[in-house]
């Protein structure tokens, strides 16, 4: 519905818009030509579009008010329903099979390397979503068990020659170490303090591979990472994109079987207890300290298998590639998917990443974007673009 | 017999303010006793303190479980406590939210059960049947809690009474010998409150339990109990019988006074 006030106040917000972004949008200086420029349409184009903006922002409130009141608030997601359904799961699940299979040999190399990153991200988004979806641990530094995976490859093969399958359980292992050994510190705290901590961590640890020279090699960092080894045949360059691209379904599948396993545990449990009342979660005899660390180990330890991947696939790693921008980014896969819904964290990973890659022109303003969905996502859809379904029990009645 | 709660000289500061002052209390096996008092007495910080929520400032706290020598509970975490036979509900709902109204009572299981990271993951024989186990436990309890009709919903969407119902499910799930309610009729209707009267003498007659319950509704306390103790402004100021309480003249004037007619 569109009432006159709504217009009003479409028009106070254009009014206003147009005066604050007044010396971005309007005003242009030439630093060589000691020119400024007024660019009076953008004013105007400018006051038009947030008209039009807020109105329809209103009427999508407006809509989802409406349906609140229709609906209850535990509909399961289509998808999940979809799921559910025999009829439909099994063509879907092998359409999506024979699409990824094929995937590699339709399209050119350079969107096999595009799917390769998104489906690293898709690992990265399943390992934080222990830490964040499920355990409610607010992590801002999962980059940096990342960062360990990629450094432990690159260092050990530039050293020991150690191969990728081989530095593949040892970087995983030494993923569920850092996990652990951060996990330590940041036993008493949360939400924010949480937060704030573990970002700390994480631009040490990528502070410490930029300046320890003799170890890390610096902001220099290590080129001519090999490729995973094919029983000693030379794949050429297409050929080993291929390869990585079916490691890392191959790799992504073990994640999925995995963390679904996880999430309906013993464990799995006591991390959303946990998340949902930490005092509760502690009257009812769940140790704290143990499932606080087995969630940042295990959340580590997949982030740091991607790290290996990352290294392999690039072939050059060097500080910057671990930077605070890149937990964002995961985060932010985690929260617009669905938080503790490994569907949505999947459906997130390939929208967030995918999207930038094939809209050139988003690309540039990607942490703008992801900023907008975040707050659309927030307001729309508050547990994500798919949010997370128990698992349901069947229990047989007992004949009387 | 030795009593399977014995609390001595239990004193509880918060800066300057003795939330529990020099407390006394025991309990007898197969006992459903009552612990009352106006608010802010100090009762739920009595629980807080024997299921190591809080670290009580002096005291000691000391259990036997039946069949079991006497243990203290002194420096233990509250899962450790509740490891040990002792569970609680709060007195403002504390269910888990995001998980349906079974898996809150498997969490209850969780101290029983063993599965790691590996179990989790790898699923060998023996951490499946553990889980099937725990699964068919935990229905059982809702069964006999009565909630058995809304395994597969969310605790958030459960009406008022039965998420206190099942509040009391997932304690009972640890296996308790001592159950410690805290205010399990606060908010119910005369209807739900009757249910819970006759839920507490079952449990205590069927499941081999002691129930200690704080609770307001004294005509609940009264018929219930068979021994009240009374707490005002952190002191215990009278035990007894329902009758010995109820005529006991410093009760009278602490708690009972304005609203014995209640009584
Ligand atoms: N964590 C705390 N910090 C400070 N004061 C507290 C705390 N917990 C309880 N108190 C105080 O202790 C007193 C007893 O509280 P409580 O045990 O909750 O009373 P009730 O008998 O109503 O359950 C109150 O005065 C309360 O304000
Ligand atoms: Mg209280």
């Amino acid at each position: 519905m569109v009432t006159i006030k709504k217009i009003k106040q479409a028009f106070f917000i254009a009014l206003w818009f147009m005066v604050l972004t007044f010396p971005i949008m309007v005003i242009k200086v030439n630093t060589i030509t000691d020119t400024v420029v007024f660019r009076w349409s953008y004013l105007f184009w400018n006051g038009i579009g947030t008209f039009f903006a807020s109105l329809t922002w209103n009427y999508f409130l407006h809509l989802k008010e409406n349906k609140q009141k229709t609906e209850t608030s535990d509909d399961i997601p289509m998808v999940h329903q979809l799921l559910q359904n025999d009829r439909f799961r099994i063509p879907f699940l092998i359409a999506l099979a024979v699409f990824f299979l094929i995937y590699p040999f339709v399209f050119p190399m350079y969107h096999t390397s595009i799917m390769i990153s998104a489906l690293v991200y898709v690992m990265l988004g399943l390992g934080l979503n222990i830490v964040v979806g499920l355990a409610g641990l607010l992590d801002l530094g999962y980059v940096a068990f990342y960062c360990v995976g990629a450094y432990a490859y690159a260092l050990l093969n530039l050293h020991f020659g150690v191969s990728f399958w081989l530095a593949l359980p040892i970087s995983a292992v030494l993923g569920f170490m850092f996990g652990t050994l951060l996990g330590y510190p940041v036993l008493r705290l949360r939400g924010d303090y949480l937060a704030i901590v573990t970002l700390g961590f994480g631009e040490i640890i990528r502070i410490i591979m930029e300046n320890w020279d003799d170890f890390s090699n610096g902001p220099r960092g290590i080129s001519n990472i090999p490729p995973p080894n094919f029983f000693g045949i030379d794949l050429g360059q297409h050929g080993s994109v291929i390869y990585i691209y079916f490691i890392v379904i191959a790799l992504v599948l073990m994640t999925i079987f995995f963390v679904g396993r996880l999430e309906n545990s013993r464990l799995g449990r006591a991390w959303i207890a946990l998340r949902d009342d930490e005092v509760a979660c502690q009257a009812m005899g769940i140790d704290k300290v143990k499932t606080k660390l087995t969630a940042f180990a295990l959340g580590a330890t997949w982030a740091s298998i991607g790290g290996v991947v990352f290294a392999a696939k690039t072939s050059y790693i060097n500080p910057m590639s671990f930077t605070i921008w890149e937990s964002i980014t995961i985060l932010c896969v985690v929260v617009i998917g669905g938080m503790g819904s490994a569907i949505g964290v999947i459906a997130g990973a390939l929208v967030l990443i995918l999207l930038p890659e094939y809209l050139r022109a988003v690309a540039e303003y990607r942490m703008l974007v992801f900023g907008a969905l975040q707050v659309i996502v927030m307001v729309f859809k508050p547990d994500g673009l798919i949010k997370s379904v128990r698992k349901t029990y069947k229990f047989k009645k007992v004949e009387e | 017999m030795e009593p399977i709660l014995n609390v001595k000289n239990l004193t509880m500061t918060f800066g300057g303010l003795k939330a529990l002052d020099n407390v006394n209390i025991a309990i007898e096996k197969g006992q459903i006793a009552a612990l009352i008092g106006p608010n802010g007495a100090g009762k739920t910080t009595f629980f807080n303190c024997i299921t190591g929520i809080y670290e009580p400032s002096k005291g000691q706290v000391t259990i036997t479980p039946p069949g079991k020598s006497s243990q203290t509970l002194k420096g233990l975490k509250p899962n450790q406590v509740t490891e040990r036979g002792l569970a609680r509900t709060f007195q403002n709902i504390r269910l888990f939210q995001g998980m349906t109204v079974l898996e809150n009572v498997m969490i209850g299981r969780h101290c029983r059960m063993n599965a790691g990271i590996f179990g989790a993951m790898i699923r060998p024989k023996s951490q499946k049947s553990e889980e099937k186990k725990a699964t068919y436990a935990s229905y059982e309890i809702l069964e006999k809690i009565g909630l058995e009709k809304y395994v597969n919903e969310m605790a958030v969407n459960l009406p008022y009474g039965a998420q206190r119902r099942l509040e009391i499910a997932r304690a009972l799930a640890t296996d308790p010998f001592l159950l410690l309610l805290d205010e399990p009729a606060a908010g119910m209707n005369p209807q739900e409150t009757k249910e819970l009267d006759d839920l507490i003498i079952w449990l205590r007659d069927n499941e081999d339990l002691s129930i200690l319950l704080i609770e307001h509704d004294m005509k609940l306390v009264m018929s219930l109990s068979d021994r009240i103790h009374v707490v005002d402004y952190g002191k215990k100021i009278a035990e007894g019988t329902p009758k010995e309480v109820k005529s006991n003249p410093e009760v009278i004037k602490a708690y009972l006074g304005d609203d014995s007619d209640d009584a």
